[in-house]
């Protein structure tokens, strides 16, 4: 049986830290498990740590862009965290991108991303509701 | 007359008059060299390579590249190094092995052999000559490669500008190896500083074309794949007019006129994301 990679869920966001080379059966697995678990929990954010990677090749390029994929369908928004300097440089280096997936620093600045994102989503109707001229068209 | 036979003559002849040639060797040396270089330092350096050229003759003959004169090119390779660093040029640094032909000069006797013979010296002391003069380009070129590598790290700082706000002021053209450095420093310290917003100014880049914008685009990318927002400002009037008639794209990088400029940016996004350390 091979390895999977943990699916974590941090109140309504899903923490999916990859610490090993990636195979194909893992990806797959990955994202067969991340997909239930979103559906499951109804998260809205998926935060993946790749800090422990030394290698981004264009196999997890676009194994990152195909999960944001999957995840932006179920209504969660993906974002990356933790790139080191050498695995960006090499990306950059090879012309590679991870299909405009949306990145942070570290995970702390990941989850304050996902949470910032929250409160404007749930913010502006709210606001809208209050004010006197939207305030009729909604109710 | 055979090679040993000359060599012994030779031999025979400095040895004799050795207090004498080193004398006036050093003397026209310092002539030479118009008193750049202290007389007692120099006295030193030329009574010992003397000495060693003495021994080797002695010991084994006229090839300069053989074994036995390996002592005199490695003195020979000291005072190339010397003369380098003080800034001689290499004709006042061979002229100091020259020289020691024209000292022998007035002494030749005219006999046949002894022409040959000094004939014989003089094409070794040429060798010797060119061999400082590599020597001496030698080492200059250490130089100048260990003062590009001081250059580069010279040149690119990256300064903390505000709480998650790091600036790269760039100064001197950018190429690729330049590139290199600065990306490496800026991605390092965005983690170093949880930084989310990089500027990097180029006020002091003198030109900006095809390449140059390539390099940075790089950088930018770099960054933003890092999740850091990268602004680029000190944009100055001629090369904006240049970026446009070269036609060079920035996308959605942002640019701005001057380094404030980005820093008000960069902390107005801030406060847009509703991160710390926005304005106050």
């Amino acid at each position: 049986m091979t390895e999977r990679v943990p699916v974590l869920k941090i109140g309504d966001v899903l923490l999916v830290s990859i610490q090993v080379d990636l195979e194909d059966q893992m990806v797959l697995d990955l994202q067969e498990d991340l997909s239930d678990r979103i559906v499951a929990t109804g998260a809205r954010g998926v935060v993946i740590d790749i800090s422990a990677l030394e290698i981004v090749d264009s196999f997890v390029g676009r194994m990152l862009a195909t999960i944001a994929s999957i995840s932006r369908l179920l209504g969660a928004e993906t974002v990356v965290v933790g790139m080191r300097p050498a695995v960006a440089m090499t990306l950059v280096e090879l012309g590679l991108s991870l299909g405009g997936v949306r990145t942070a620093l570290n995970l702390e600045q990941g989850l304050g991303y996902l949470n910032s994102a929250r409160d404007k989503q749930l913010g502006v109707p709210g606001f809208t509701a209050g004010s006197p001229d939207t305030g009729a068209e909604t109710r | 007359m055979a090679g040993a036979d000359m060599a012994q003559r030779l031999v025979q002849l400095l040895t004799d008059q050795r207090d004498a040639f080193v004398e006036q060797w050093v003397d026209t040396v310092v002539r030479s060299l118009r008193g750049r270089i202290t007389e007692a330092e120099l006295r030193r350096e030329l009574t010992e390579l003397y000495g060693a050229v003495l021994e080797a003759l002695a010991s084994g003959g006229l090839a300069p590249r053989a074994e036995h004169f390996a002592e005199v090119r490695s003195l020979l390779v000291e005072l190339s190094r010397n003369r380098a660093r003080q800034g001689f040029s290499p004709t006042e640094t061979a002229i100091s092995v020259f020289s020691l032909k024209e000292v022998l000069e007035p002494v030749l006797s005219g006999e046949n052999d002894d022409i040959r013979a000094y004939l014989q010296f003089s094409r070794l002391l040429d060798d010797l000559g060119l061999f400082t003069v590599e020597e001496h380009g030698r080492t200059r070129e250490e130089i100048i490669s260990v003062q590009a590598e001081q250059l580069l790290e010279l040149s690119t700082p990256v300064v903390k500008l505000w709480d998650g706000v790091v600036g790269v002021p760039l100064v001197g053209t950018l190429d690729s190896a330049r590139t290199q450095v600065v990306m490496e420093k800026l991605l390092q310290s965005l983690i170093d500083s949880n930084s989310t917003h990089a500027i990097i100014d180029i006020t002091g880049v003198p030109a900006v074309d095809t390449q140059v914008a390539q390099h940075l685009l790089k950088t930018v990318v770099a960054a933003r794949m890092m999740g850091a927002e990268c602004t680029i400002s000190g944009i100055r009037p001629q090369i904006a007019q240049t970026i446009v008639t070269l036609g060079i794209e920035f996308g959605d990088i942002p640019t701005k006129a001057t380094l404030s400029d980005a820093l008000r940016h960069a902390l107005a996004q801030r406060a847009a994301a509703g991160q710390a350390g926005g304005l106050l």
